[in-house]
């Protein structure tokens, strides 16, 4: 048995582990990179809503446009449609910085409806209150919408890294590498099931501890429910 | 001096349209305290909103001081809020700041420096005798405790008004007993000019020194309270009235006679209408 192991690791360690790391890189700066351009989506969306801060209905119905436009797109017609795209932003479409372009823009949209949908559980009495002090729609946003959804932003993150890291795996595609790769490779390919196995261990794996971890920061932060 | 002059507000436009308020006058004197008595619905939130415009009006004019103030923006709307503190029946505190943290959010708004800030909060959270509990979260506190917090906020600025928006509402009444003292205490000691707004008339009489009745967005009548409540005119205050007697009854009659006692109110409630 041990010999088994042993000779599965001399074998395939390296590749899985190289595989974990660049699933881990790809998704991690692709939920960072969404979230730069999701989160002010999300909160835009909220000002310019009929009860929001700044009603503004085009600039609402465009943002819900943009919005729902990228989130109806299949990643993997997105992947292939933006080659393009890709190119003139990376500068490559192949490869991790290939990769990291889509997974970007097939998740922003994602990001910002569930920015959005955190901002909008904040008590309007807090935004009345904070209001009645004289405070103005950025200290609103950045010291009272931001902070007060805070526990729910993180979990929707953890739900956006998750879901990147399930898009992550259609990344192998155009060379970007990474554990779903693997997977269809070695597995679906090549019909080597013990190393589709423990890719797909690994996957699972890495989601409980991403979950569990974005679960606690959640908890850790909330002061509301304790 | 708080004056409104003709004040209406009307929300939608066409056949669609609802008038929440209609030809309201009302002057408010430095250091009184004022009630807006009437029952959900009435207008009254809308009515304490037009002070400090979190509602604006569509028509007539607010007069903060003998300034025309309906139509202020931006940084002079923040200016003249700082003014006014608020409180609210759901005490509208940040669930994500402790106690001092709260208190602290109007200085942030007026750029007052951090150790300042800090000082000023700790004073006023021993103002309302919450000493030891700065560090709490609002989850951490009972009711009454959190409508402390969110009065040593609203007094942070050091207003000159402040608008109370049922604030007794969510209370049990110990904590209510207690919220109206120390709201008494502060308008005798700092002579801050308050606006109460409620549905209890046992609140209005504790706290108001004048009291304007509303009813589907008018004011049917208003004076001292005491005169008021002695001859009343309008149906809407009768009617609060005898709903007070008709509770008083039921709850001071043992449960046999309750029963009676509820009919014969209504027959009184009958009589008046």
């Amino acid at each position: 048995m041990i010999q088994v192991i042993t000779a599965f690791w001399n074998d395939y360690g390296t590749l899985l582990i190289d595989g974990t790391v660049d699933t881990l890189i790809m998704t991690s700066i692709s939920t960072l990179l969404a979230y730069v351009i999701g989160l002010p989506i999300g909160v835009i969306f909220c000002l310019t809503q009929a009860q929001g801060l700044h009603p503004n209905k085009p600039v609402n119905a465009i943002t819900g446009w943009i919005v729902n436009i990228g989130r109806s797109i299949p990643f993997i017609i997105l992947l292939v449609a933006i080659i393009p795209f890709t190119r003139l932003i990376a500068g490559t479409s192949l490869g991790i910085p290939g990769a990291v372009v889509p997974l970007v823009v097939s998740a922003a949209p994602f990001v910002g409806r569930i920015v959005e949908q955190s901002i909008t559980e904040v008590d309007a009495g807090l935004i009345e209150a904070a209001q009645s002090f004289g405070a103005s729609t950025w200290r609103i946003i950045t010291r009272v919408m931001l902070p007060e959804s805070l526990p729910s932003l993180i979990r929707g993150a953890g739900i956006t890294f998750i879901n990147l890291f399930g898009y992550s795996a259609m990344a192998g595609t155009v060379g970007a590498g990474g554990l779903g790769d693997i997977a269809i490779r070695y597995g679906y390919q090549r019909y080597e099931y013990d190393v589709m196995l423990v890719a797909v261990v690994l996957c699972v794996i890495l989601v409980q501890i991403i979950q569990s971890i974005t679960d606690s920061l959640a908890a850790h932060v909330d002061h509301k429910h304790r | 001096m708080i004056e409104l002059r003709n004040v209406g507000k009307r929300y939608g436009n066409g056949p669609a349209s609802h008038e929440a308020l209609r030809n309201i006058n009302i002057s408010i004197h430095d250091g009184e305290v004022f009630g807006v008595l009437g029952s959900s619905g009435a207008g009254k939130s809308t009515l304490v909103r037009c002070i400090n415009l979190l509602e604006r009006p569509t028509s007539g004019q607010v007069l903060i001081n003998g300034v025309d103030v309906t139509n202020t923006h931006g940084k002079e709307l923040a200016q003249l809020r700082s003014h006014i503190g608020m409180i609210f029946q759901n005490f509208s505190l940040f669930q994500q700041r402790t106690a001092i943290e709260n208190v602290q959010f109007p200085l942030e708004v007026a750029h007052m420096p951090r150790k300042e800030r800090v000082q000023r909060a700790e004073h006023l959270l021993e103002l309302v005798g919450l000493q030891g509990l700065e560090q709490r979260y609002p989850a951490q506190l009972s009711g009454g405790q959190q409508q402390r917090v969110a009065i040593a906020r609203a007094l942070a600025t050091d207003p000159t008004i402040m608008l109370c928006d049922e604030a007794t509402s969510a209370l049990d009444s110990t904590s209510t007993a207690q919220v109206l003292d120390l709201l008494q205490h502060i308008n005798r000691t700092t002579g801050v000019t308050m606006v109460v707004i409620t549905h209890s008339l046992q609140v209005a009489r504790a706290l108001c020194d004048r009291v304007a009745v509303i009813d589907g967005g008018s004011i049917v009548e208003q004076g001292p309270t005491e005169a008021l409540f002695a001859h009343p005119t309008s149906e809407t205050l009768r009617t609060l009235l005898d709903h007070e007697h008709m509770r008083k009854d039921y709850t001071a009659t043992p449960s046999a006679k309750a029963s009676e006692s509820t009919k014969q109110s209504a027959n009184n409630l009958g009589e008046t209408r």
